[in-house]
Formats: structure tokens, sequence, C-alpha cells
């Protein structure tokens, strides 16, 4: 893991505000994320969880009022899964990785073993279902070497296998320096680590 | 200075100011027309060679220069409002374009209403004129791309990179058909020689071109404030402004 | 987890997404065809249209291919980000480390090379039907290629400015004609002064100037727009 020390800020956010429609979803949102922090966005629908986390991102750069520090690499997973359909998982993986940093095809495949996907490596994806594109996606965190992982809905169409060693990926990250931000409409097992940001108060708890 | 800018951010004092310039821009805007009119179309000589039928050119040539100049005045607002994130520079610029599209407009049209009895034809594919018709492409352009975003701040920057695009290009665009012009012309048409123009028929035409200025400032004066309160349609500063419409009503 | 790896330089970055890119466009070979057999009907048209006389095809021939490619070109353009900004590659590539310029750069590059590289290269076949003197095929081979980038660079900004809409085919030409006519000047320009006998070389000099303003600038307007989009 490449990580801060302990303590060492990995993203500042500095009184976040944001309106939609002349509707103001949060305002003066300030919070600090450390290492070894799990955070999980909170709220209603429509509160404005996905905005945030595309703003911490730096995707959403206009009609929000605040700042962002980002002090860390930062890995982003959003709602698509951004499998290419004509591309096989093995290419899929390759590509998303290939901003990162130079993987070995030994590595992608051991990835790809790790969430499941032993043995489809080189089908096209189109065979493939959501959830096996979702896994695809979500390999990248094994392959990841960025502390700070932004991920909204990361459980979407996922079984319930998977989902508990997802969590069991997230909380060996956290252990090991790492620190994440989430949404997902699913109370996590791991309860005693999670913090909340709740948005429809507009304060971290 | 910071100060000043500041307030060029706050929407109730923007559309304040811009309500209290409109208040003495507007009746010295409609004076310098209907003199500019009077004079121009009553009161200078026939032109010995184009007879009555010249006069259009106080119509048609404000119109032009103005819609030219307008076209920089949206990209300069597009970007401001691209490096300082300014949301007024973006309303600004909204309120450029369909403004900008009337006025090339008007000069399209007197330009071949003129060309008619001039040149025996309404329409001819010189260099200038095919300019025009591209200017008018591209605000139509910014309007249909503002038109097209459901959200509106994305709208503004995305038709400030276009514009900006334009900037870069109209210069390129311009120079490419008037050579493309030169060689092609038809030898029977020659309107630029003898630019000459009397002084009499001078003034009225510089009054004429002040008088648009000011009118385009009035137009967009009024078009961002009509923005203004379409954005800003649920803020407590605009129901007040509604109320107290309504009491005055 | 794994350790901390660099990332990789920013040319092997783009190597790997024009790869992708090609990767992508042969496993649809029907993307590359259609817009190959898109200017093969509508040189099919004009005959129909302006009659068949070969002496009058030929002098309308050099405006007649350089308008069907900027068209082909048109409809092509709307495709380049679509479908990665339908699925969230875009997001991604834009959260890389690379820098934007570039890696844009290699998108444009990758769709020049299968639209219009491959057009130029099959124009002669398409000029021969409508009769251009053959003394003009190399200058419409190397005015196409040149101005054809030109138009893959400025319709890539039509295409990052409305990727985001639900229907912009029919705005992104709107957006972008006006943009295109200096192409079309002076491409038309080259192939008629090469089929009078005249040398082309000044008019495709002008198109390489072009090339390179776009090169340096188209660029950034379209990272721009990929941000504004990714962001309605």
């Amino acid at each position: 893991m490449a990580q801060g020390q302990d303590g060492a800020a990995l993203l500042r956010a500095d009184a976040l505000s944001l309106e939609r429609g002349g509707r103001e979803l949060f305002c003066g949102l300030s919070f600090t994320v450390r290492p070894g922090q799990l955070l999980q966005i909170e709220g209603p629908n429509g509160a404005g969880k996905t905005s945030l986390l595309r703003i911490l991102a730096g995707l959403s750069r206009y009609g929000f009022g605040g700042r962002v520090h980002r002090q860390a690499p930062q890995l982003y997973l959003g709602h698509h899964p951004a499998v290419k359909a004509l591309l096989t998982p093995r290419e899929n993986l390759a590509w998303h990785v290939a901003g990162e940093g130079g993987h070995s095809d030994a590595r992608i495949e051991a990835a790809l073993e790790q969430v499941g996907l032993y043995g489809y490596e080189d089908v096209p994806s189109m065979t493939l279902s959501a959830g096996q594109h979702r896994r695809v996606n979500l390999a990248r965190l094994y392959l990841s070497s960025a502390p700070l992982w932004l991920l909204d809905e990361p459980f979407t169409a996922i079984d319930k296998a998977g989902v508990a060693q997802l969590e069991q990926l997230l909380e060996n990250h956290v252990q090991g320096g790492g620190a994440v931000i989430l949404t997902s409409h699913q109370a996590l097992q791991l309860t005693r680590l999670v913090e909340f940001i709740h948005l429809d108060a507009g304060l971290v708890a | 200075m910071w100060s000043f800018f500041h307030k060029l951010g706050s929407p109730p004092w923007l559309f304040g100011i811009a309500g209290s310039i409109l208040r003495w821009l507007l009746p010295i805007t409609l004076v310098a027309l209907a003199v500019g009119l009077v004079w121009g179309l009553l009161f200078t000589h026939p032109d010995f060679r184009q007879g009555n039928s010249y006069r259009i050119i106080y119509i048609h040539v404000p119109a032009a220069v103005v819609a030219l100049a307008g076209y920089y005045v949206m990209a300069i607002a597009g970007a401001v409002s691209l490096v300082w994130k300014m949301k007024m520079a973006d309303v600004a610029m909204r309120a450029c374009a369909p403004i900008g599209a009337a006025l090339t407009f008007i000069a399209l049209v007197t330009g071949s209403i003129w060309g008619k009895p001039t040149w025996g034809t309404w329409w001819v594919w010189d260099a200038r004129i095919t300019s025009m018709l591209i200017l008018l492409f591209l605000y139509l352009g910014v309007v249909a791309l503002y038109e097209a975003y459901d959200n509106k701040e994305a709208a503004g920057k995305a038709c400030a990179v276009l514009s900006l695009v334009g900037t870069v290009n109209i210069p390129i665009i311009y120079k490419s058909v008037d050579w493309w012009y030169s060689l092609h012309q038809p030898a029977s048409i020659r309107f630029t020689g003898g630019s000459t123009i009397d002084a009499s028929m001078l003034y009225p035409l510089l009054l004429m071109i002040v008088a648009f200025y000011c009118l385009f400032t009035c137009c967009l004066l009024m078009n961002m404030r009509a923005e203004l309160v379409e954005r800003e349609a649920r803020t407590n500063w605009v129901r007040k402004l509604a109320r107290a419409g309504e009491a005055r009503a | 987890m794994s350790p901390a790896s660099r990332p990789p330089a920013t040319s092997a970055f783009c190597l790997t997404l024009v790869r992708r890119q090609l990767t992508l466009a042969v496993r649809r070979p029907v993307d590359i065809g259609n817009p190959l057999l898109f200017f093969a009907m509508v040189v099919a048209l004009f005959p129909l249209g302006l009659g068949p006389a070969p002496d009058k095809l030929a002098d309308f021939a050099p405006g007649i291919l350089w308008i069907i490619a900027l068209l082909s070109s048109l409809l092509s353009s709307d495709t380049v980000f679509r479908s990665d900004f339908e699925d969230g590659s875009l997001e991604q590539l834009l959260l890389a480390p690379q820098p934007l310029y570039l890696s844009v750069l290699a998108y444009i590059l990758a769709h020049w090379l299968i639209t219009g590289a491959l057009l130029a290269l099959v124009s002669p076949l398409f000029a021969v039907m409508i009769n251009l003197p053959s003394a003009a095929i190399p200058a419409l081979v190397c005015a196409l290629a040149l101005g054809t980038a030109v138009l893959s660079l400025v319709g890539g900004i039509g295409a990052a400015l409305t990727v985001g809409l639900k229907r912009g085919g029919m705005l992104i030409s709107l957006l972008i004609l006006p943009f295109y006519m200096p192409v079309l000047i002076f491409g038309s320009a080259a192939v008629r002064q090469a089929a009078l006998g005249a040398p082309a070389a000044p008019y495709l000099a002008i198109l390489g100037a072009m090339l390179c303003l776009a090169i340096a600038l188209a660029p950034l307007a379209i990272a721009a727009g990929l941000r504004i989009s990714v962001d309605a």
C-alpha cells in the first residue's frame, strides 16, 4: 500500500454546498478523511450522495460551493462498470488499470480470479451478466495502489458471497492504512468500523 | 477592486444596477435611433449612382458592425465564465446569442434588399455575405446548444467553449472565404471600389452605429435581467421583487 | 495488496488507448465499413442528380468528393466518445493521471485512422467513378488525408460538447459544419488545381497549417467539452 502516515489527511472537504434545481441538497459540509476510515454516505434518494462522491473525485467541477483538497491518489468507481462489451474481461481490466501502472498479465489474471471470474478471462464481455460486469470493475480494487477509494454503490448486482468478500476487502484496505468513502443502500456488516456522512442533515456523525 | 467583482457576482446587485443603467440608456438609445433614422433617411442627399436605395446602409451597416462585435462580447463573457467560474458571465453570454443572431439576420436581409437594385440580384456569394451567413450559423449553434442542455450551468460552460472555438475560427473562415471568393470572383460585380463616403452621409451613419451599440447594450441588459429572474426564481430577492410588482399592479 | 507502482509513461498510455480503440473498431467492422459505404452511395447519387455527362461530372468531382467526405466525417464524429460516455469509461479517462490533452489526441488519432485515413486510401476508386482526371488523384489522397484529420479534430469538439445529450446527432452538425468550411475550400481547391495541371502543393501546405493549428488547440476544447459533459 502506498499511504500517508497515520493521521495525515487523504482528503479534506471544505464547506461543500450543492444546489440542484433551486433546491439546496447540502451546505457547509466539511470533513477530513484520514487513513483507517471507512465512511458511508447516507441519505434518501435524491439527497446528493452520488453528486457528493463525484465532487470528491473531481468529476464535478461546476455548480458546487466550497473546496476539496485531494492529498492522495484516489480510485473512483462509479455507477457504470465501464466494461466494453466487445472486449474480454482481461482486456477491460488491463485498460482500466493502464493509467495507474504497468501490471503484468499474471497479476491481472489473479485479480480476475479473486472476483470469481476464473475461466471467463477471455470470453467477450457481452456474454457476461450485469453482476459479472461489476465484478470486472471491482477487480481494480485488487490492483490499485491508491490509498483512497471512492465507491458509488459497489454492491449493486453483486451476490451475497460477493458482498461478504467485498466487505472483507474493504476492511483489509482500511486496516492496511487506506480509506474508503462509499455510498450504499445496504447496511454494511462491518458496522463497528463505519462512520457516516448524513446528507439529509448536512452533518458528519 | 475585489469588492466590485464580488458585487458583480451577486444577482440582486446586478439586477439592480442593470435596471438603473437601463433607466437612462433606454431613452438615449431611442432618441439616437430616431434622430439617426430621420437624419439619414430624410435629410441626406441621394447618392448620385445609387439614388435613394443606398439609404438602407443606415440599418445595414450598424447591424452588421454590432453583430460582429456582439460575437466578441459573447466570447469574452464565455472566457470569463470558464476562467473565473463567474455565473454572471454565463448569464451575459446567454443573453448575447439571440440578440447577435437577430442583428446578423437583419444585416443579411437588409443587405440582400440592398443588393437587388444595386447588383440586380438578391444574393451573391461574396466573401463578406458568406462570412455573415456563417456568423449567423455560429450564433444559432450557441443558442441550440444552450437549449439542448437541461443543466443550465453546464449549458453555459459548453456554450463558452463553443464561442471560444468560434473566435479562433472566425478570422480563418473569413480569410478562407475571402480568398475563395477572389479566386472565383465574377468580373461583372464590383462594389468595394469608390468607398469614399461624403461627410454629410457619414455623420448620420456614425450616429446610427452608436445608437445600435446602445440598442445592443439595452437588449443585453434586459435579457440578462430576464435570465437572472428566471434562474433565481426560487430565491428570496426574486420573491420580494415579485411581491413588490404585484403590489404596484 | 500491491506494491506502489508508478503511473506508466504518458506515451505508453496513449499507445494503449489507440490500440484499444482500434481493437474495438476491428471487432465491429461494420462501423468501419459504414462510412465507406455511405461515401460510395452518395457518389452514386451525384450522376443521378447532375446527369451522366462525363465532362460535367469531372468539373464538379473535386467539390463532390469533398462534400461527401465532409458528410461522412460528420456522421461518424458523433460516435467518437458516445459509447465511452454511456458505459462510464470516459469518467475513468478523465480521472487518469495522464494529461487529458494527449489522451484526447490519441482518441482522435484512432478515430481518424479508421475513418479519414481509410477514406483517403480508397478515394481513388470513387474518384474514377465520377471521372476525376487521374492527374488529380495523388492530390486528392493527400488533401483528404490532411483534411479529414482536421475534420476529425474539429468534429471531436462537437462530439465532446454534445456527448452528454440524448439527441446530439443533429445538433453536432449545426455546431461544427461552419468550422468545416475552410477545410472544404482549400481541400477542393487543391484537387481542382491538380486537375487543371497546376501545382497543388500550396493548398496542401495550407491544409497542413490548419492541421497544426487544430492539433494545438482542438484537444484543449475537446478536453474542456468532455469535462463539462461528464459534469452535466
